[in-house]
């Protein structure tokens, strides 16, 4: 097992954390942990002002900006904490099996991958770059449009009894 | 004309899927707002990391930087906004449930 899968592999066990903990603070501990082991990959990978703005930026003032809101708004007494975890476990155990079984599925993954570098002249069309070039941009894109929805749906989910 | 990606994208391609997926999982399944923007927040660093291997695997880390630099300004500048928006609201419905969301009007 390489340097960059173990970091990897805590940074996405920091993010599960962040997920799955039930005291915000804690979740905003944890998603600074994230932000740091993404760091700590960017620079690994060659990216290192990426890597500093990241570590200075996201794991340092948007922690703060958390932990500002968090103190403005928790009222909860301490001693729901146990009826609060047992109902978050109920709808957040099956996401450590899910991940499990994704990583062991994208585990047999390893078709070659090709990307087809610009032709010349045909950057001055913006079909060709687009739809031809570029099509990685447009996953991303995808994905973002995909982040919007489920936004969408959040905010107009069915009722249910708590609010943690 | 193509070029061959190395086999180690799907490594780098795996742990993107699996931050996503936490990252969804994280916004569907609670109604706290505050929560809701940190899976957010773990969406975007996915998308962060993914922006950085794609530049790091193509040659192009310093337009993927640039990219990236850009992303994470955005991502303050809307997790800074929400939380606003987030205080807002609980001072006026003393909750941060995201059904009471319903009773805004306009």
């Amino acid at each position: 097992m390489t340097l960059m899968t173990i970091l990897l592999v805590l940074l996405v066990l920091a993010g599960l954390w962040a997920s799955m903990t039930t005291l915000l603070l804690r979740a905003t501990i944890a998603l600074a942990l994230a932000s740091a082991m993404l760091a700590v990959v960017m620079y690994t990978l060659g990216a290192t002002i990426a890597a500093v703005l990241e570590l200075s930026v996201c794991a340092g003032l948007i922690s703060v900006v958390f932990v500002s809101v968090i103190s403005l708004t928790q009222r909860k007494p301490f001693k729901d904490y146990v009826v609060r975890r047992a109902s978050r476990l109920t709808r957040f155990w099956p996401l450590p099996l899910v991940l499990v079984a994704a990583g062991v599925a994208l585990s047999f993954v390893h078709s070659p991958v090709q990307v087809a570098l610009p032709v010349p002249g045909a950057e001055g069309d913006v079909r060709v770059v687009l739809w031809n070039l570029r099509q990685l941009d447009l996953f991303g894109q995808i994905l973002i449009l995909l982040a919007g929805v489920i936004g969408v749906l959040v905010l107009f989910k069915r009722e249910s009894k708590d609010d943690n | 004309m193509t070029i061959d990606i190395p086999q180690s994208f799907w490594l780098y391609f795996a742990f993107f899927v699996l931050l996503l997926v936490d990252g969804a999982w994280c916004m569907l399944a609670t109604y706290n707002l505050l929560r809701m923007l940190i899976g957010l927040e773990i969406l975007m660093k996915s998308v962060t990391f993914f922006l950085i291997v794609a530049g790091y695997l193509g040659h192009r880390l310093a337009l993927a930087q640039a990219m990236v630099i850009t992303v994470i300004v955005i991502e303050v500048v809307v997790v800074v906004v929400a939380a606003g928006i987030i205080l807002g609201f609980f001072r006026a419905h003393d909750s941060m449930n995201v059904r009471n969301t319903r009773n805004l009007k306009g």
